[in-house]
């Protein structure tokens, strides 16, 4: 995987807005890397899935993205990573922070002002945008995330899934060149999920903003991805194009929970009695249509 | 046994949480709570262990109504593992965690040891016994919390979104535990919005809205049912996504197991032949 990866660097311009290269990285305290000799890219306004097991080193692999590794959690560093073009070990979180913006898997972990309205428009004072530019942006972010009947309420009052939108919106507000979101729906019902994936899929394609998007729910994710990045261990295992890399037999031995619909379309597929198109289905739409063809046709 | 009777709940701050809940689980019972976020599915499996009393109807646990014993009391019978590790988590080590409660109750030096390596193996924790639950990832700080309340062996359990941070090994595990406890007698009542967890289980399904209970059934019925789901801001499953796209074709719209999808399949596929 690795040499494949070292040969496509050669030669080509990269246009990689995350980079990493042999990255390795032990939290303070502990003896074992939590990332070890991680090399990847993530091309402008590509939509990465990160995935793996849990405690595979997702969620640090992020904090390395927009800086909380090394400014902040201390700890021993070693290769190299790259964000919006900046060398992140050579530039403070408060700088990295307008180019790369990061959800955090914990709402509360990130909340802290008086009001909604305060927490979304905070990241948009600390950079000096401008009142009445600001007012729009936070009005523009509280609509895309269904909250602006919430302004007024204090964040650490609402639940689980309610913060959850909040913490999105403040984020978005900044409209950040890179959103790096670790499990940003999980408190969720499945539809505040499903429209919140919507709202990131239209900012990856409509502003053409990179998403990095760490989630264990493939089924609701995986039909939006250009890019999957599978880990274990703290190693990248998997790396690739999202059809192939979803139904190859190590996702499925890693545990990566392929979703339904893949996966009826591999045990079809291995039964061989209905005859089903080559495209690997990430969703129950892309299915349903390759079934209903494959019925009619017989 | 759980038996609610017409509960009402108003949290202080005015928001009405439950709007006459009734209902009873039975001993061994399985049952997944679903619905939108402020349904009030967190609210109601509060009332069970005694956080919270209602202001009118009432819950009885094997007979005991919540309002008349201590939470301390009835935490032995009633384990709540919440949504948010955090506010559960306190000590210096996975392993102190673990056996906190247990000296709590009272339970001997030997036993307490014995139980904490039993739901270190159980969770796959064992390799993080002497490091401090803040170290963990979000997936294993939940599986901490978990492992703290399995080791005192309720007869109830509550899980208020176990999945939350899990990958299918860790879901997978869950599953099986849960099936585990049915076997027992034993109850277990999660609060979840995972609908392939859910689908996978196939447990009795309570389907919640503003404060009520909408739909109560067999997770197959109630998760294939998109008028009712909609309603409770939950989406089917894939597996009946697929089936409920494909009712034209003469299949049953009631299918969320992957394997019998595929039998349903083969059969309309050889009639068509």
């Amino acid at each position: 995987m690795r040499k494949k990866l070292a040969l496509k660097q050669v030669g080509t311009i990269s246009m990689a807005v995350i980079e990493t290269k042999n990255l390795t990285y032990t939290y303070p305290g502990r003896t074992e890397p939590s990332i070890k000799d991680v090399s990847i890219k993530i091309e402008k306004g590509e939509f990465t899935l990160i995935t793996g097991p849990s405690g595979c080193g997702k969620t640090t692999l992020c904090r390395c993205f927009n800086g909380l590794i090394p400014h902040f959690y201390q700890g021993e560093l070693k290769g190299e990573i790259t964000a919006a073009g900046l060398k992140v070990v050579e530039h403070q979180i408060s700088e990295l922070a307008r180019h790369v913006g990061l959800v955090f898997q914990n709402p509360e972990n990130q909340l802290f002002a008086l009001s909604v309205e305060k927490d979304v428009a905070f990241g948009l004072e600390n950079l000096g945008v401008p009142r009445e530019k600001m007012r729009k942006r936070v009005e523009w972010a509280l609509k895309l995330t269904g909250i602006d009947d919430l302004r007024e309420r204090a964040p650490h009052e609402l639940s689980g899934g309610q913060q959850q939108r909040v913490a999105i919106a403040s984020v978005l507000a900044m409209q950040p060149k890179v959103m790096v979101l670790d499990e940003p729906t999980s408190f969720l019902d499945p539809l505040g999920a499903k429209k919140i994936f919507e709202v990131i899929y239209e900012l990856n394609r409509k502003l053409g903003v990179t998403i990095a998007l760490v989630e264990h729910r493939l089924d609701l994710t995986a039909r939006y991805a250009d890019h999957i990045i599978v880990m274990d261990n703290g190693k990248v295992v998997l790396d690739g194009e999202p059809r192939e890399t979803l139904s190859s037999e190590e996702a499925r031995l890693i545990g990566v929970g392929i979703p339904k619909a893949t996966r009826l379309y591999q045990i079809l597929q291995k039964d061989g009695r209905i005859r089903l198109g080559n495209t690997i289905p990430l969703c129950s739409d892309e299915m349903a249509s390759m079934l209903r063809e494959a019925l009619k046709s017989q | 046994m759980i038996e609610v009777e017409d509960v009402y709940f108003t949290y202080p701050n005015g928001v009405e949480a439950l709007r006459g809940v009734s209902l009873t689980i039975k001993n061994g019972d399985f049952v997944a709570i679903m619905g939108e976020n402020g349904a009030g599915k967190t609210t109601l499996v509060k009332h069970f262990n005694g956080l919270l009393k209602s202001a009118s109807g009432s819950v009885l646990i094997d007979g005991v109504d919540t309002r008349k014993v201590s939470v301390a009391t009835l935490a032995r019978k009633v384990g709540f593992v919440f949504q948010n590790p955090d506010n559960q988590l306190f000590s210096e080590t996975v392993e102190q965690e673990i056996a906190f409660a247990l000296k709590n109750f009272g339970f001997k030096e030997r036993v307490t040891k014995r139980r904490v390596t039993w739901a270190l193996n159980l969770l796959g924790l064992a390799q993080y016994r002497k490091t401090s639950p803040f170290m963990l990832s979000g997936g294993e700080r939940k599986r901490v919390a978990l492992a703290s309340v399995l080791a005192w062996n309720p007869k109830i359990l509550i899980l208020d979104e176990p999945t939350i941070g899990q990958d299918y090994h860790q879901k997978e595990k869950l599953r099986q535990f849960i099936l585990q406890m049915k076997t027992q007698r034993k109850t277990t009542i999660i609060v979840t919005h995972d609908v392939e967890f859910v689908a996978e289980c196939n447990p009795r399904v309570l389907l919640m809205r503003e404060g009520r209970i909408v739909a109560d059934g067999e997770a197959q019925n109630v998760l294939t049912n998109p008028e009712i789901l909609i309603k409770a801001s939950i989406v089917p499953p894939q597996i009946a996504q697929i089936f409920i796209q494909l009712s034209d074709l003469g299949l049953p719209k009631d299918v969320i197991d992957v394997y019998e999808a595929r039998e349903k399949l083969l059969k309309v596929s050889e009639r068509s032949k």
